[in-house]
């Protein structure tokens, strides 16, 4: 793993055809931290990440590192919405697109590979699961595939748009297991969530979006007075009036 | 064994315009089998009738400057074809059309501009010889573009099968590599033409879609795999071509219709006794309820 970059991002805007879904976004995720993304529906949660791991294009401002430097460092987890859950592709298949930077298009899967993904797959509870079809694992298994997809990138800074929707407690207590493990290897990780007892519990730091920064610091002080004033608005009072601008000290 | 002989394999032997379909059938089913099942799992299986539509106005113009010629039909066709995929590929990703309805808005466009330009100049059985193909006439110069439409098309789907499997399953994570999922995209309708146009000689431009398209649909229903499916793909479309070349000698049936029909007995029967969510394997592997 290379050394975490800091992701910094500069007045950034995004904008489905006329309508602005970020506005103005400027802050630094600093090398080996661990942030929650929160806010309501359509607060631009995913369309942030989106903006990070290169899948959306700023109308205006810069994200730092720039996207070619970025996407080599960068592992990118999406909502399991997003993904077609009836494709006929095997764990192992899915497995090999997480070594995408060293065998691209064409390479082979070397023996080094295939004993990593054996240690991944074992690290999230599915050893022995290679050639089991991904349309055939529930909920739970198939989001703890795309964590060992994430660990076989091995990637300084880790994405993570709602990794915990629909799991049950036991696949989330191993999931959140597996974030304090990278989060101690210092990796930068962004996770979109909507728990927030569990964020309050394990993420240190918190961004709090309302289609642009609300909040940004530790978590115990976004989460107190922002979040109650912004929650009162949402999600009319984005339109109209958006909330105040919080800068919070550490 | 004599009997079995003359009914399945002496039309091969004896008469060489029945080899080289056979021939033209093998290359066909090894590039449109794989082509046809990666349309299917990216949804788009409506799309490569649409451009199987499209290739008409191109062959037509071919026809015209050239009349029936292979390179000029062929090269017009693919041209055509390739234009309408680009052009419905521009309008969904820059309007709100989604690529279905504007591959639709385009082929309906295409097709009547083929026919038109068909009817100022040739006669009916021109038409019929584009629309319905002549797989019984092809030559040796047909058979060399077939064959070698497969091969590039099998080398070139090799090359770029990972990312164009990645890219249908999870385009987000593709995307965040830094790949560009829509390079591999064009590159694949490219590959949807060529074997449109490969078909269109053997099967005609209607017909073509029908050996790409019927036995990948059937294959989902006896493999959970894409290496599988793509097998089993290939080997109906091998079988259809056989089985429909052998009707169509045996009954004195136009030969392009035996073949797609053969492939349609196929997907029926998958239907009902694929192992892989076939009605029948349903049927019998119903939960029960014990009381």
């Amino acid at each position: 793993m290379t050394a975490a970059p800091t992701v910094e991002l500069d007045g950034v805007s995004v904008a489905y055809g006329r309508r602005l879904a970020l506005r103005n976004v400027s802050g630094r995720f600093e090398p080996g931290s661990l942030t929650a993304v929160v806010g309501a529906n359509g607060a631009g949660k995913s369309t942030l990440l989106k903006t990070i791991a290169g899948l959306l294009k700023p109308c205006r401002g810069h994200v730092r590192p720039p996207a070619g430097v970025r996407c080599r460092t960068l592992a990118y987890l999406p909502q399991i919405a997003d993904i077609d859950r009836s494709f006929p592709i095997t764990v192992e298949d899915t497995l090999t697109a997480g070594a995408w930077r060293q065998i691209g298009a064409l390479g082979g899967v070397t023996a080094a590979i295939r004993q990593r993904m054996t240690e991944a797959l074992s690290t999230v509870g599915l050893a022995g699961f290679g050639e089991r079809p991904m349309d055939s694992l529930s909920g739970g298994q198939f989001q703890r595939v795309l964590f060992a997809r994430s660990m076989l990138q091995a990637a300084s800074v880790i994405l993570l748009d709602e990794p915990f929707h629909a799991m049950d407690a036991h696949t989330t207590a191993d999931l959140l297991a597996l974030l304090q493990r990278w989060h101690a290897e210092g990796r930068t990780l962004i996770v979109a969530l909507h728990d927030l007892a569990m964020v309050r519990r394990h993420f240190p730091r918190t961004l709090l979006l309302a289609r642009e920064v609300v909040a940004w610091g530790p978590t115990e002080t976004v989460l107190d007075e922002p979040y109650r004033r912004t929650m009162a608005r949402a999600p009319d009072g984005w339109n109209s009036a958006p909330p105040h601008h919080l800068h919070l000290a550490d | 064994m004599d009997t079995l002989y003359r009914v399945l394999a002496a039309p091969f032997v004896d008469y060489g315009f029945m080899r080289r379909a056979l021939a033209a059938c093998v290359a066909l089913a090894i590039g449109s089998g794989p082509i046809g099942v990666l349309l299917l799992l990216r949804r788009m299986s409506l799309a490569g009738d649409a451009l199987s539509h499209a290739v008409l106005p191109g062959a037509a113009a071919g026809f015209l400057f050239a009349g029936l010629s292979l390179w000029g039909m062929t090269a017009g066709g693919f041209v055509a074809g390739l234009l309408v995929s680009v052009l419905a590929g521009l309008v969904s990703r820059n309007t709100v059309l989604r690529e279905d309805a504007s591959f639709a808005g385009f082929y309906l466009t295409s097709l009547a501009v083929g026919v038109l330009l068909v009817s100022m100049r040739g006669s009916n059985i021109d038409l019929l010889h584009i629309l319905f193909g002549t797989i019984l006439a092809v030559d040796g110069q047909a058979l060399y573009l077939v064959g070698g439409i497969a091969s590039l098309s099998t080398l070139v789907l090799l090359a770029i099968y990972r990312p164009l499997v990645l890219e249908c399953f999870d385009p987000g994570f593709l995307r965040s590599l830094g790949v560009r999922g829509s390079v591999y995209h064009l590159l694949f309708l490219v590959l949807v033409v060529l074997n449109l146009v490969a078909g269109f000689q053997a099967l005609g431009t209607l017909m073509a879609v029908g050996l790409m398209m019927l036995p990948a649909a059937a294959s989902r229903f006896w493999s959970q795999r894409i290496a599988g499916m793509t097998v089993a793909s290939i080997l109906i479309a091998l079988l259809s071509g056989y089985a429909g070349l052998l009707l169509s000698y045996r009954y004195s049936l136009p030969s392009g219709p035996s073949i797609v029909l053969t492939a349609s007995l196929c997907y029926v029967v998958s239907i009902l006794a694929g192992k892989r969510g076939g009605l029948l394997y349903r049927l019998r592997t119903a939960p029960t309820f014990d009381t």
